[in-house]
């Protein structure tokens, strides 16, 4: 008989208060915003037809204009290759520096992320226009934003995923009676370097991409034209770059993607 | 020889990894050291080679105290033991050959190993050694691709190839089936009497232990509670030893592993 009875208890569910809190809270922040940035969706109606002139503006685009920035284009891609590598070299020691399984100073190890995390927190445009300001216009204060972008995120990546190796190896290492840079070069190298080619890959990507737009602060390449055909109301011309600029981006995204797949 | 004196091992958390341990360990033997997990057996081994620091005694290899030993000296001591582990510790991405040939890098500077050339001779302990285990075939395979067994076969290839004069094997056949479990015991009884390697070797499993060694030794809550030669080692014994109930220090000790 108590068995029976102890079988019918059914405790009260939760309650689900705190879940309409949290909806409540995020309207009223997405309101709050809409509001003070002065975004009304009446306002978006109202602009629809501007958008409809400006996409009537850009066609036909102007095929023509293609010869003009096809070295602006190659300029973008070549930033984003040297900056990609330059990043990605200035990564490595760091990543070692930040990875708690291979760094056993803590000491140490915090205040290398902390300097990274600080770097992380610039966005490459400002980085840009920061170059620029020092070293003057042109591709060379771009590929040095890169740089320090693709620095800033290769050895994130790379840190965390040097935290997750098997140790085994680097135990094995050191009972042969290897040295810190040799267990390295054996236990380590051999385990992250496939990821970390990923890493790169994926960072140049995002680098092709951030690249074309980094002219708009006099950075080099692309982005340059983009200031200039706008600046002047030449759609058409616009047009041109931004369905090359399409192509380019996807051709590398898809090339990429490929060789990470093979690679992991 | 090894001889370890008064050694014990303390963990910060308070539990006794080993409590005052003298033993003594001569050239050429095949010494099996068994117990429960948790008995100290792994904790043992390691203090042999450093892996794990000790807290109290002394360890000697061939004379030389490996517990005041540090930098090259420590490393140079450390080169002269192989060592092989229950998860083999191969590196899995890395073909045999370049795991084999991870044994010879204490020989060798900073600057060659970066460089990646290995000399001639090391080439050829390296096939020597896979040859030695049956292994040679698969130089070229990735380690992932081989199994279980092969890959502590590899693991054996490279502490021949490091020219160890003492092996350390902790817990080898642990995840290996039965017949695996025989031909990597066997390998490891070949190179101890073709190569008069010392040769240490921890095993769960008592009957294992009394086929292969010439001497064992039983751990429990850390002490040596039996050192003797296989003859002695009968079940009897190892009854009165292990048969009573376990005690609450061996599952303090359980705890940990």
């Amino acid at each position: 008989m108590n068995r029976k009875a102890a079988a019918t208890i059914q405790p009260k569910p939760p309650r689900r208060l705190k879940h309409y809190l949290t909806g409540a809270i995020v309207v009223l922040l997405l309101w709050g915003s809409s509001v003070q940035t002065e975004a009304t969706i009446g306002e978006l109606v109202e602009g629809f037809p501007n958008m409809f002139d400006l996409l009537k503006e850009m066609f036909p685009p102007k095929w023509t204009y293609f010869d003009n920035i096809v070295g602006a284009m190659l300029e973008t891609i070549r930033m984003a290759i040297v900056g990609t590598t330059v990043g990605a070299l200035m990564a490595i020691p760091i990543a070692l520096l930040c990875a708690s399984n291979l760094n056993k100073s803590p000491w140490l190890r915090h205040s290398v992320r902390l300097i990274l995390n600080l770097i992380r927190t610039v966005p490459d445009l400002l980085l840009a226009a920061i170059f620029v300001a020092i070293v003057g216009i042109g591709p060379l204060p771009g590929t040095l934003a890169l740089s320090v972008f693709s620095f800033g995120l290769i050895a994130k990546l790379t840190y965390e995923a040097l935290e997750a190796i098997d140790r085994g190896p680097l135990e094995a290492m050191t009972s042969v009676g290897a040295n810190g840079v040799q267990r390295i070069l054996f236990a380590v190298v051999p385990q992250i370097q496939a990821h970390f080619m990923s890493f790169a890959l994926y960072t140049f990507e995002i680098n092709v991409r951030a690249a074309a737009v980094l002219g708009l602060v006099g950075a080099g390449g692309i982005g340059h034209y983009y200031e200039i055909t706008l600046g002047f109301l030449e759609y058409d011309k616009t047009s041109v770059i931004i369905v090359f600029t399409l192509a380019i981006v996807l051709l590398i995204d898809y090339a990429s993607t490929k060789l990470r797949e093979k690679l992991l | 020889m090894i001889e370890l004196h008064n050694v014990t091992k303390l963990y910060p958390n308070g539990t006794k990894g080993l409590n005052h341990i003298d033993l003594s360990i001569y050239e050429g033997e095949f010494v099996v050291i068994v117990g429960l997990s948790g008995a100290g057996k792994s904790t043992l081994l390691r203090s042999i080679n450093r892996l794990h620091d000790i807290s109290e005694g002394d360890i000697l290899i061939n004379g030389q105290s490996i517990t005041k030993a540090h930098g090259k000296q420590l490393r140079l001591i450390r080169r002269s033991i192989g060592m092989i582990f229950q998860s083999f510790n191969l590196v899995k991405r890395s073909s045999v050959l370049r795991n084999v040939l991870a044994g010879r890098v204490g020989y060798h500077s900073t600057l060659r190993t970066w460089i990646g050339r290995f000399p001639e001779r090391d080439m050829h302990l390296a096939f020597e050694a896979l040859n030695r285990v049956n292994i040679a075939e698969k130089a070229y395979s990735r380690a992932d691709e081989l199994s279980g067994g092969q890959q502590q076969r590899v693991a054996i290839a490279r502490v021949l190839a490091q020219e160890a004069t003492i092996i350390l094997a902790d817990e080898p056949v642990a995840s290996l089936d039965p017949l695996t479990t025989k031909q990597v015991m066997d390998d490891l009884k070949k190179i101890n009497q073709e190569l008069g390697i010392t040769t240490i070797v921890n095993l769960h499993d008592v009957d294992l232990a009394r086929q292969y060694a010439t001497r064992i030794i039983g751990l429990r809550a850390g002490e040596v509670v039996f050192d003797g030669p296989v003859a002695e080692a009968t079940d009897e014994r190892f009854a009165e030893i292990y048969g009573r109930p376990i005690e609450e220090a061996e599952l303090m000790g359980a705890k940990r592993e």
